[in-house]
């Protein structure tokens, strides 16, 4: 079950489509907004909304990359490595967020807040270097404006 | 020089809503489209202005449109290409951000033109705020009537609905794309048939990009020759680049088809970053060849004139890299870039993109074997042209352009060599 309004959404978005299965990618955000990360009774709540077998919903949330089926931290600092954000040191921007939050690509900091994820083509290679903070854009970022990000986040 | 497409950019986000984009001559395309042209007239005029397909594949977009079948059984439908994924390329983003409702009036007209009465915005799932604008645009377009039940009175019905992606190059191309819209994992499908025949739901359906949408309403206000003739005979109009990498003014530029590569990169974007010299430019995103600095002094950014030297238009998507740039490296990138978005579903593309990798890794640790630069394009080979979809093509293009180009930046790599350039040190 998700939240009453989140309910309501769900409801709203299946009217869109001739059959409710196309639904799932939406409903898949919505588990995560309100869990953190797709959990087990997520992937079976969808398949029953949806009309859908569990293992239908389950191959589709392994292919995605931007759902998670374990844990993750608060926030998900996900790093740009591809072509025109490594021209523009990338690696270096991911070197810094690992010393700053003392764990690696892929990993969650000991506090759980932070998550360190390298990630393909943003779509901002023009603005390169860039940062996704869950859904937030960070542009033209350097070692130093990172810092400063994280920092602000840690009080949150 | 004429803007098109980004007229309304120096608003900074102000056309988002409803109210400026009338003010700036918004909304006047659709009505003429209703009142002064019947469907085939408007698929006429697209085929005037010889717009091609801005999403890649550079296909004629009146001649797609008329593939599809004018009497159906199944609904018909217009999906909006919005995945922009291919590396280097970032225009779509602000074609949406900047002008939502240039390329939703677009759509409009194509759904008219073509019949479709539900149609879907793809829009990758990173770009949610992006998701936000265009459903409030969308919103807006209901409440005004340009969108709904009897359209301005002309007995069309349109309906538009905005559907995010989750992250998945795959989801670009156009039929894997439809599989993810249908609710599945995204497996390209077999082709033919093609979706104009058999599409969204097994109904006829036309997959067009973000900015051919978006040429759409200027091409039924201004007509096919208007557009036309602002490029060259056979790339009609104007083009929007995103330019990337190391040059002084990285950004998106709107230029008529056929203006200089150079030009571009010297003019708009003011020449290479620290008064360095340029050793390699990837004119259309990672996906194509890429080309020396001398190959791009003859260059004009047109379908023909990079398919000339060898290269591609692709996305538009121009990556510029100086004299340190080591090639080797900048492959090396790419390629994890496709074997982490290969969908698994063919065995030459899957296996091909991991096993280069590998290779490539070893080579970075300057512990490439002899014979590995060979082996590399040999397996580039056995995934070019053997694979179920273009993304294998995609993945194996790069890597033997660049061993065509910059062989020695790859043999550095060999172990062996770096053995014989100590000895010759010594
Ligand atoms: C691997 C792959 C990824 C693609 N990604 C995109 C994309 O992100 N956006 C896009 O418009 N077209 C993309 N395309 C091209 C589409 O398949 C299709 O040709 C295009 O959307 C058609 O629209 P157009 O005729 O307006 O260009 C991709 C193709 C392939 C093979
Ligand atoms: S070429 Fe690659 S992306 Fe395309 S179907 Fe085969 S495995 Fe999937």
């Amino acid at each position: 079950m998700f939240s009453e309004a989140n309910e309501k959404k769900l409801d709203e978005i299946i009217t869109h489509y001739p059959v409710k299965r196309s639904a799932v990618l939406p409903a898949l955000y919505i588990a995560q907004e309100e869990h953190g990360h797709v959990t087990d009774d997520d992937v079976r709540y969808i398949a029953n909304r949806l009309d859908m077998r569990v293992n239908e919903v389950e191959e589709v949330v392994t292919f995605y990359t931007m759902y998670s089926r374990k844990p993750v931290g608060k926030y998900k600092l996900q790093v740009c490595r591809t072509l025109s954000c490594w021209l523009q040191g990338a690696e270096q921007i991911a070197e810094q967020i690992e010393h700053k939050i003392g764990c690696g690509v892929g990993e969650t900091s000991k506090d759980g807040k932070f998550t360190l994820m390298e990630v393909e083509c943003l779509g901002y290679c023009d603005l390169a270097p860039c940062l996704q903070v869950n859904f937030d854009y960070h542009e033209k970022v350097t070692p130093e404006s990172v810092d400063k990000l994280i920092d602000g986040l840690k009080t949150k | 020089m004429t803007k098109v497409l980004t007229s309304r950019f120096h608003l900074n986000g102000r056309a988002c809503d409803i109210d400026v984009y009338l003010q700036t001559g918004g909304y006047q395309a659709l009505p003429k489209a209703l009142k002064e042209f019947t469907p085939d007239q408007v698929i006429e005029e697209v085929k005037k202005s010889a717009l091609r397909g801005r999403g890649g594949a550079g296909f004629p977009t009146g001649m797609k449109w008329s593939f599809v079948p004018k009497e159906s059984k199944r609904p018909k439908y217009v999906v909006c290409n919005a995945d922009e994924s291919e590396p280097g390329t970032g225009k779509d983003r602000d074609l949406m951000r900047y002008d939502p409702h240039q390329m939703i009036e677009g759509m409009i007209i194509a759904a008219y033109a073509l019949g479709a009465r539900d149609n879907y915005i793809y829009i990758r799932g990173e770009y949610w705020y992006i998701k936000e604008i265009l459903e409030k645009a969308v919103a807006q377009a209901y409440e005004r009537g340009y969108l709904g039940k009897n359209i301005l009175g002309s007995g069309f019905d349109c309906n538009l609905y905005v559907h995010p992606g989750a992250g998945a190059y795959i989801c670009g191309e156009e039929t894997a794309l439809l599989e993810s819209l249908e609710g599945k994992r995204g497996h390209p499908r077999l082709k033919p048939p093609f979706p104009a025949v058999v599409g969204l739901y097994g109904g006829p359906t036309v997959v067009n990009n973000v900015e051919t949408l978006a040429v759409v309403p200027w091409v039924i206000l201004n007509g096919g020759d208007w557009y036309r003739q602002l490029g060259t005979e056979k790339s009609g109009g104007t083009k929007l680049f995103t330019v990337s990498g190391h040059v002084n003014r990285p950004g998106n530029y709107e230029v008529p088809m056929g203006y200089p590569l150079m030009s571009l990169i010297n003019n708009e974007c003011g020449g290479i970053a620290g008064g360095k010299k340029m050793k390699a430019c990837i004119p259309g995103g990672s996906s194509v060849p890429i080309l020396t600095a001398e190959e791009c002094e003859k260059i004009t950014m047109d379908y023909e004139s990079v398919a000339a030297a060898g290269s591609m238009l692709g996305s538009g998507g121009v990556i510029v890299m100086d004299e340190t740039t080591d090639i080797f490296e900048t492959t090396r990138n790419v390629t994890h870039f496709y074997k982490h978005e290969s969908c698994g579903w063919c065995t030459p593309c899957r296996e091909g993109t991991r096993w280069l990798y590998k290779v490539f890794e070893r080579m970075h640790r300057y512990e490439g074997r002899p014979g590995d630069v060979e082996l590399l394009y040999d397996l580039a080979d056995k995934i070019l042209g053997k694979s179920f979809c273009a993304l294998g093509d995609a993945a194996a293009m790069p890597v033997q352009s660049a061993i065509k180009k910059f062989r020695e930046d790859f043999e550095r790599r060999i172990k062996l060599n770096v053995v014989q350039i100590q000895k010759a040190a010594d």
